[in-house]
C-alpha cells in the first residue's frame, strides 16, 4: 500500500510539472490556434537559466547550510523573466511574420524554432547532462510509510500557486479578460479596441514563464538536465494539453496530472519500458474517442 | 482538420529529429586522408551526450599513445594519426562513423567503441570491409563474435558479472539483491544476466528485477518498487550518468542499500551527479589508479601531465588499444589489413597498462577484474580477482 501511495505521489509531482508546461501550449493554442512546438525548448532554456542563475549566485558556496530561500526565489523569477523574453522574441521573430499564412506554415515554423533552439543550446551549454544545483536543500520525512521530501512538496506548492495565480490573472485582470476575448474571436476583439498584438505577446510571456518554473522544478526533481530534455517532456505536456482539451486552462492541469500518474503507475506496475509509450497510447485513444479532450467543448468549424 | 494536421505533424517531427541526429562533425576530422606518410587509426567514440566521458577519456589516452609512439619515430617509419568521429552515443551514428572512417579517412585500423551496443553497430561494417577493429572496452561477448576482424583489449561480461556476484555473496554476505538494468543497452543486459546466473548459482536470490532505458531521467518508480522487495543491495550494471541519478533517487526515497555495478560506472561525473548517495557502493573496473604496476603508474603520470586530470580505467584501455594495434602493425611489418589482423590475433603476453594481453581464439584477452569501493567521492581499490 505504501508502495502504491509512493508511486502516486511521484506521479502527481511529475504531473504537476507537465501541467505547468501544458498551460503554455494550451494558452497559445487558445489564442492563435497554433501548437507552439518550441515550447518544450523554452522549458529547457528556463531550466538552464535557473541553473546559471543559481551558479551565478554561488549556490555551491552555501554547502550544507543550504541556499537561502529568498535567493531561490530570485533564481525562479530570473528564469521566468528570461523565458518570458525568449517566448516573446520567438513570437515576434518567428510567428508574427507568418500569422496570416495557412495554419500549417506557423506549425512548421514552430518545429524549426524548436530544432534551432535545441542545437543552439547544445552549442552553448554543451550536449552533456549537468547535475542540477541544490537550489533547495533536501529534507526528507516519512508519512505513513511514504517518503515525502520538501522538494516534492515545493513542486506541488509552486505549481498550484502558479496555476491559481494564472486562473486569477485570466479571470480577474483586464489583460486576462482581453486574452479570453482574443481567444473567442480575434477580429471582434480588435474591433472592440483591444491591442491584439500586445495580448498575444502577453500570452507568450506568461506561458513561457510558467514553462521556466516547470524547468526549474524538473531539474530539482529529476537531478539532471540536458539540452534535449525539452523534446520528450514537451511532447508529453502537449499530450496533456490535448487530453484535457486544448485551449482549456483547467483541462491542461487535469491532463498534466493524469499523464504524470499514468506514466508513473505504468512504470511501477507494468514495465518502465512502456512509460513513454503510455502517453502516446493515451493521445491516440483520446483523438479517436474524444478529440476535443476531457474538458474541451466542440466548436463548429467556422465557415 | 485538427486530427489531420496532428498526424502530419508527427511525421514532420520524426523526419526533423532524425535529420538533426545526422549532422555530427568530426572532433577533428580534417587533414589529408590517406597521405602515405601517415598511418590513420580511426576512432569512433561518444565525444558528446550521456556517455561523453567514455569517448573523451578514451580519445585523450589514444592520442597520448600516438604521441608517444610518434616521438619514438612512429610505426614502420610512419607517423600514427588518430582521426576521431563522434557517435553521440547513438547506434546509427556509430555505423555512419565507421563507414566514414574507412571510406573518407582511409583508416588502416579502427579503435572503438566503448559501449557494447555501439560496437555491435560499427563492428559488422569493419568486418565486412575487412578492416581490423579493436574495441577498447566493450565487454559484451557478442562484440567479438561479429567476426575475425573484431578484437578487444578488455575482459568480457560473463567474467565481470561473476566476479561481482561472488563478491556480493561471499565478501558482502548478501542473500537478496535487486537488479536494475538498462534494457536498451546490450552491455547492461549481458552484465545483468551474468550477475544473476552466478549469484543464484551461489545460493543467493534475486529479490526484484527492474529496468530503465538509456536517457530516462525519472527512476523513482523502479526504486520505489525495489524498496518494497526486501533486497539488501541493487545491481545496476548501467552507465555513469543514469547510475548517478539512480543513486540520488534512492537516497531521496530513503533507500539505504549499497549499489553494485560494473566498469560502465567509471567516470568522474558519477561522483558529481551521485554525490554522497554513492558512499559504500562497489563497482568492478579494469585497473585501479591507486594500486597499479610501474607501467600503469607511468601512464597515469603522463596522462595527468598532458591533460591535468586523472585517467579512468576506460582511458587506460584506449591507450592499450592503440598500443596493441601499433604492436600488431610492427609485427606484421606491412600496412596490409589481413596481415595486421593475423598479427593482432597472435598478440601474446603484451605488457599493457591494464595488465598482460594475450588474445584467445575468440579474440578476447583474459584479464583480471579490480573491485573498487566508493567513499567520499572517490573510488578506492578493494580487491583484485584473477580469471
Amino acid at each position: 500500500m505504501s508502495t502504491f501511495l509512493q508511486q502516486v505521489l511521484n506521479g502527481l509531482s511529475l504531473g504537476s510539472i507537465y501541467a505547468l508546461i501544458a498551460l503554455g501550449y494550451t494558452m497559445v493554442y487558445g489564442i492563435l490556434k497554433l501548437i507552439n512546438f518550441a515550447h518544450g525548448e523554452v522549458f529547457m532554456i528556463g531550466a538552464y537559466a535557473g541553473y546559471f542563475g543559481a551558479v551565478g549566485l554561488g549556490v555551491e558556496g552555501y554547502g550544507a547550510a543550504g541556499f537561502p530561500l529568498y535567493l531561490a526565489l530570485v533564481v525562479l523569477v530570473f528564469a521566468m523573466v528570461v523565458a518570458a523574453l525568449l517566448g516573446v522574441s520567438i513570437e515576434f521573430l518567428a510567428y508574427r511574420p507568418v500569422r496570416s499564412a495557412p495554419r500549417l506554415t506557423p506549425l512548421i515554423t514552430a518545429i524549426g524554432v524548436s530544432l534551432f533552439l535545441q542545437n543552439a543550446a547544445m552549442l552553448a551549454f554543451s550536449p552533456n547532462p549537468r547535475p542540477y544545483p541544490p537550489i533547495l536543500r533536501e529534507v526528507r520525512f516519512e508519512l505513513g510509510g511514504v517518503i515525502v521530501t520538501n522538494v516534492k512538496l515545493t513542486i506541488f506548492v509552486v505549481a498550484i500557486g502558479l496555476m491559481a495565480g494564472l486562473s486569477w490573472f485570466i479571470q480577474r485582470t483586464w489583460t486576462g479578460k482581453a486574452m479570453r476575448a482574443v481567444a473567442t474571436n480575434l477580429d471582434a476583439a480588435r474591433l472592440m479596441g483591444i491591442d491584439t498584438d500586445r495580448i498575444i505577446r502577453a500570452t507568450f510571456a506568461v506561458g513561457s514563464a510558467l514553462a521556466a518554473a516547470g524547468g526549474i522544478l524538473f531539474g530539482l526533481d529529476q537531478i539532471m538536465i540536458n539540452p534535449l530534455m525539452g523534446m520528450l517532456t514537451g511532447l508529453k505536456a502537449f499530450v496533456a494539453a490535448v487530453l484535457g482539451g486544448i485551449g482549456n486552462v483547467r483541462g491542461a492541469v487535469l491532463g498534466g496530472l493524469l499523464i504524470g500518474l499514468a506514466e508513473q503507475l505504468t512504470a511501477g506496475y507494468l514495465s518502465p519500458d512502456y512509460r513513454d509509450a503510455i502517453t502516446f497510447v493515451i493521445l491516440i485513444i483520446i483523438l479517436i474517442l474524444r478529440p476535443e479532450g476531457l474538458l474541451g467543448v466542440v466548436r463548429p468549424e467556422k465557415v | 482538420m485538427f486530427r489531420r494536421s496532428l498526424l502530419g505533424l508527427f511525421f514532420a517531427l520524426g523526419v526533423a529529429s532524425t535529420g538533426s541526429a545526422c549532422k555530427n562533425k568530426a572532433a577533428d576530422g580534417g587533414g589529408s586522408p590517406g597521405a602515405a606518410a601517415e598511418i590513420v587509426i580511426g576512432h569512433y567514440a561518444s565525444m558528446t551526450g550521456n556517455t561523453a566521458h567514455f569517448g573523451q577519456d578514451t580519445d585523450k589516452a589514444a592520442r597520448l599513445a600516438a604521441d608517444q609512439l610518434n616521438a619514438q619515430g612512429g610505426v614502420l617509419g610512419k607517423k600514427l594519426k588518430i582521426v576521431t568521429l563522434d557517435t553521440r552515443g547513438d547506434g546509427a551514428e556509430a555505423a555512419n562513423a565507421v563507414t566514414r572512417l574507412i571510406d573518407v579517412e582511409k583508416a588502416t585500423a579502427i579503435l572503438g567503441e566503448v559501449a557494447s551496443s555501439l560496437s555491435l553497430q560499427g563492428g559488422p561494417i569493419a568486418q565486412r570491409r575487412k578492416i581490423p577493429m579493436v574495441s577498447p572496452s566493450s565487454t559484451n561477448p557478442k562484440v567479438t563474435q561479429i567476426g575475425d576482424y573484431v578484437f578487444r583489449v578488455c575482459y568480457i561480461d560473463p567474467f565481470q558479472g561473476k566476479v561481482m556476484a561472488i563478491f556480493a555473496r561471499q565478501t558482502l554476505k548478501l542473500d537478496k539483491v535487486a537488479i536494475l538494468k538498462d534494457v536498451k543497452n546490450d552491455y547492461s543486459i549481458g552484465l545483468a544476466d551474468a550477475f544473476q546466473k552466478a549469484f543464484v548459482a551461489s545460493g543467493g536470490t534475486i529479490a526484484a528485477e527492474q529496468s530503465y532505458s538509456a536517457g530516462d531521467t525519472d527512476f523513482s518508480a523502479q526504486v520505489t518498487a525495489i524498496k518494497g522487495s526486501g533486497a539488501q543491495a541493487i545491481w545496476v550494471p548501467g552507465y555513469y550518468a543514469e547510475v548517478g541519478a539512480i543513486a540520488r533517487t534512492a537516497a531521496r526515497l530513503g533507500v539505504k542499500m549499497p549499489l553494485l555495478g560494473g566498469d560502465g560506472w567509471d567516470a568522474p561525473e558519477l561522483f558529481t551527479i551521485g554525490g554522497d548517495a554513492l558512499n559504500g557502493s562497489y563497482f568492478s573496473n579494469h585497473f585501479a589508479p591507486d594500486q597499479a604496476s610501474a607501467l600503469s603508474q607511468k601512464f597515469v603520470a603522463d596522462f595527468k601531465a598532458k591533460y591535468g586530470q586523472d585517467p579512468t580505467g576506460l582511458g587506460a584501455l584506449g591507450y592499450d588499444g592503440v598500443m596493441v594495434i601499433a604492436d600488431a602493425i610492427k609485427r606484421a611489418g606491412k600496412l596490409e589489413e589481413p596481415a595486421i589482423r593475423d598479427a593482432l590475433a597472435a598478440t601474446k603476453d603484451y605488457e599493457a597498462v591494464t595488465g598482460k594481453i594475450t588474445m584467445d581464439k575468440d579474440r578476447n584477452p583474459e584479464k583480471s577484474v579490480v573491485v573498487l569501493k566508493i567513499d567520499g567521492g572517490k573510488a578506492k581499490y578493494e580487491a583484485l580477482v584473477n580469471p
